[in-house]
């Protein structure tokens, strides 16, 4: 029978960390080098859970895909990073960012997990500087904060507009260190293929040498996967090409549970498809909305070019919609109606999916040099992709996925329901509730890997016994290699006709359809059964390139898109039994006459933890719920009024 | 409307570190101005592929010019040929249809063929492990405002972490040296009272490191900063020298 007990420490919020911490076991500093972990990923996350346990004194193995811990894609963070450091002075506290967290999730988190998180958050950004990460600086010398959304107060702090980049250098030249002083052994371009589980603990993985294409057993007393989100399951999303659920659903299928696989966020501000060659979607910060009106053509198909379009014939939609917020309504409503009117046909440029984000008023009104000093390098940005002048036209806009907040489930120590399996940062679902706010990504990788595992890890440790070794012969490393083995095998018999490129986009194409910005039953249905039929097509019809004892990136790619085809399935699953609106989360049923989402927190206050059973043909499921308990904030309705 | 151009294409090709590699020649027909370089590489797999042939390897991961996957030498330039830019971050539009290209990787003996287009680089993770961070382990650190840190010298330490460690650099050099990356991060430590403390270590370590790779030395062509897709200056490569000799100097 799964256990869903949370183990959330009893006591008042803000005591439940530090009592946790007193209370939980420790590893005497002479015994940790008796336990190896092994740690999937190179994120900020994983890297810094790497860095931070080897300096502890225990074994790490750390893993990654790519060639280097330092392209984690984390390193793709553009923004900033959220503490509670109050430096502003502007009334900000761990209590005011753990409110806005708990909110801007549309309560669909714990408490206590987003406590902690609030409350770690100012070790965090002492850590990254005494590593030496850049920070932006004001001309006293001291460091610069900046607003972000869902705040009223400023408390975001960033390097230029590549905090992410920093701060993963900064985790990534500490584990460095430690594979220099040999607390770390490192392995990249290893794939993680199979968890291996030893009398219900996780023992181990198996891996895939990615250059050589050898098959390899790792055994450990403990396992964390820090493999990052899901996002690529629609093809075209602002996450890496590398960027996969493989690990995790693997783990899933072993037994671990999947929470909250629907929720996933969608940034209104991106540059736009070009055509089907598209590769990946470009974030562009979405503080352009400040000073940028959103339209389209009131005419369908208008070929016109946009500054040849009159005053009169432009749809200023979310103005009209929204006269209060504007163009500054919440990401979700701003990248639902841009759906909604692409869907009427007056969607813009080649391809019909964009609306025009103009900055022509702007800059009639502030002059050219404001709006340059603004925003001149996403500016820059778009005319270099986009090809054209956004100062003399407007810029062409479309939402593109680029976060996940479901993921592993795991307890209040980061363990999910498996003993000895972790999950940390994008890859377990537990901060971020239906929504994550802007500078909270960053803020939890960090906050897993730094603080809460290399605590956590010793607790569950202490009741492991020093040097308990089965051997990687052991019958249950024998089978799951044997599984990671026949699954390789298996995809490169199919010998068909489509590339699995052609099977990813039209997948992706599906789940943004019907399981994208908002969602029908009717529309869920029909995915379910899209997926199943592409997937059987998949599994016959599949060509998968080259040779399973080399390089083979392609080889790589077919076995993701597996887990696609089945994480995509159950994504549907869950959209489909939450029967209400959250976040990120809008189940078109359930909202008001002008657009507003319908929570239902009677019902489904709840976190969906899923668990496999079987897949012949048709995903098979159960669904096991976490009842969500409000001790401290009270439950509001949302209002963007 | 976009238009589509045809593209001569000409690329490396080699099955693994010791095998001879070869130049294949293929022409696409279909490349949009839109596209990305790796996009219109994508384009080529996908033709290989429904032709039932071994699609062309190459690395690559964010597509936004961060990671530093991606190396592609084209027409014997580092990342192509606009300034400034990785070349996953390289459109078609700065080429003409009818164009001819030639895609190879980077040449350097520290840098081994592992397929086609891709190499091994694991000698830059060996350079970063020998002195490339401040030691400081997690937990130990002081309140983050304690020590003010002008804005200039943060500005300027950022401008060298910004290196995303491609190995353009090293491509570009006619002596195959990674003088470039090893100087930016000595830098970005070195301009930051954090980095300060062990700065003379870290420099002897690094640069002796970057020779044990086997990478050549600086003779001043100042290629890689011509190719630098971050535009990172070397004056960082004059600042490490300096300091290798005050560290050495000072035993």
């Amino acid at each position: 029978m799964i256990s869903l007990d949370a183990k959330i420490p009893k006591g008042p919020l803000e005591q439940k960390w530090s009592r946790h911490k007193k209370e939980m076991k420790l590893v005497a500093p002479n015994n940790r080098r008796k336990y190896e972990v092994i740690i999937v990923g190179t994120g900020l996350a994983g890297g810094a859970a790497a860095a931070s346990m080897a300096e502890m004194g225990y074994k790490v193995k750390s893993f990654c895909i790519q060639d280097s811990a330092r392209r984690a894609h984390s390193i793709a963070a553009q923004g900033g990073i959220n503490a509670a450091k109050n430096y502003p002075n502007d009334g900000d506290s761990v209590w005011r960012l753990f409110y806005d967290t708990i909110k801007g999730g549309d309560y669909r988190s714990r408490e206590a997990n987003v406590y902690r998180l609030a409350e770690v958050s100012n070790s965090i950004i002492d850590q990254a500087v005494a590593q030496g990460v850049p920070f932006a600086r004001e001309y006293s010398g001291l460091l610069a904060n900046r607003s972000f959304g869902g705040a009223q107060v400023s408390r975001t702090f960033y390097a230029r507009g590549q905090t992410g980049q920093q701060l993963l250098l900064g985790a990534y030249q500490a584990m460095m260190r430690q594979v220099e002083l040999g607390g770390i052994e490192y392995y990249t371009r290893h794939e993680m293929l199979e968890v291996v589980i030893i009398d219900g603990k996780a023992r181990g993985i198996i891996t895939r040498d990615l250059v050589t294409g050898e098959i390899c057993r790792h055994e450990a007393d403990a396992v964390i996967l820090a493999t990052g989100g899901y996002g690529n399951v629609f093809y075209l999303s602002t996450n890496a090409k590398n960027s996969n659920v493989t690990a995790a659903w693997r783990a899933h299928k072993k037994g671990a549970l999947f929470a909250n696989p629907s929720f996933v966020q969608v940034h209104p501000t991106c540059i736009p498809v070009s055509g089907d060659y598209q590769s990946k979607l470009t974030l562009m910060s979405e503080s352009l909305r400040n000073d940028g009106r959103v339209w389209v053509s009131r005419k369908k198909g208008d070929d016109r070019r946009p500054n040849d379009i009159p005053e009169d014939e432009r749809f200023y939609y979310l103005e009209e919609k929204y006269p209060s917020f504007g163009n500054l309504v919440p990401r979700d409503v701003a990248s639902r109606n841009a759906k909604v009117v692409c869907d009427q046909g007056l969607g813009v440029g080649e391809t019909g999916l964009a609306v025009y984000l103009d900055f022509r008023d702007a800059i009639a009104r502030d002059g050219k040099d404001v709006i340059a000093a603004k925003y001149g390098n996403l500016f820059d940005m778009y005319a270099n992709i986009a090809g054209e002048d956004p100062y003399s036209q407007p810029m062409r806009i479309f939402p593109a996925v680029h976060y996940t907040m479901g993921g592993l489930w795991v307890d209040y120590n980061l363990m999910t329901n498996i003993s000895g399996l972790f999950a940390a940062g994008e890859a377990n679902f537990s901060d971020h509730g239906a929504n994550r706010l802007g500078a909270s990504a960053l803020m939890q990788g960090l906050s897993d890997g730094y603080f809460v595992l290399p605590s956590t890890i010793g607790n569950y440790l202490a009741d492991v016994k020093p040097g308990t070794r089965y051997g990687t012969d052991h019958e249950a490393f024998e089978t799951a290699a044997k599984q990671a083995q026949d699954s390789i095998d298996r995809l490169l018999n199919i010998n068909g006709k489509r590339t699995i490129i052609d099977f990813h986009r039209t997948l992706g194409r599906i789940v943004w359809d019907k399981i994208g910005i908002s969602r029908t039953k009717e529309g869920l249905e029909e995915a379910i059964a899209d997926i199943r039929s592409l997937r059987d097509e998949f599994w016959t019809n599949v060509y998968v390139p080259g040779e399973k004892n080399n390089y083979n990136k392609y080889l790589e790619f077919a076995g993701r898109v597996a887990d696609f085809f089945e994480l995509a399935e159950l994504m549907a699953m869950d959209a489909l039994d939450r029967d209400e609106s959250c976040g990120c989360h809008l189940r078109e049923e359930f909202q008001t006459e002008e657009g507003e989402a319908i929570r239902n927190d009677e019902e489904f206050n709840y976190v969906s933890a899923w668990e496999f059973k079987d897949r012949n043909g048709v995903l098979e499921e159960e669904l096991h719920k976490e009842v969500l308990n409000f001790e401290f904030v009270e439950l509001k309705q949302r209002s963007y009024k | 409307m976009s238009t589509n151009m045809t593209i001569h294409l000409r690329y490396w090709r080699q099955s693994g570190p010791t095998t001879k590699g070869y130049f294949e020649d293929r022409t696409l027909s279909t490349v949009n101005e839109h596209m990305s370089f790796l996009e219109m590489l994508d384009v080529l797999n996908e033709e290989l592929q429904l032709e039932g042939k071994d699609p062309v390897e190459f690395d690559y991961d964010c597509r936004e010019g961060i990671c530093g996957s991606c190396n592609l030498v084209i027409n014997g330039q580092a990342h192509g040929p606009k300034k400034g830019t990785a070349c996953c971050q390289l459109h078609m539009r700065n080429y003409s249809d009818g164009d001819h290209i030639t895609i190879e990787p980077p040449r350097a003996s520290a840098f081994p063929v592992i397929k086609d287009l891709v190499v091994d680089r694991s000698a830059f993770d060996r350079i970063i492990e020998a002195g490339g961070y401040v030691s400081v382990k997690t937990g130990s650190a002081q309140e983050a405002n304690a020590r003010p840190i002008s804005k200039n010298d943060a500005d300027l330490a950022f401008d060298y972490a910004a290196c995303i460690g491609c190995g353009a650099c090293v491509a570009a050099c006619p002596n195959a040296s990674a003088s470039l990356f090893t100087s930016a991060k000595i830098s970005h430590l070195s301009h930051l009272p954090q980095g300060d403390v062990e700065r003379n270590n870290r420099v002897v370590a690094m640069v002796e490191q970057m020779e044990e790779e086997g990478f050549g030395d600086c003779s001043n062509f100042g290629e890689c900063e011509a190719v630098c897709p971050k535009e990172i200056s070397i004056a960082a490569i004059a600042d490490m020298r300096r300091d290798y000799v005050r560290a050495v100097l000072q035993g």
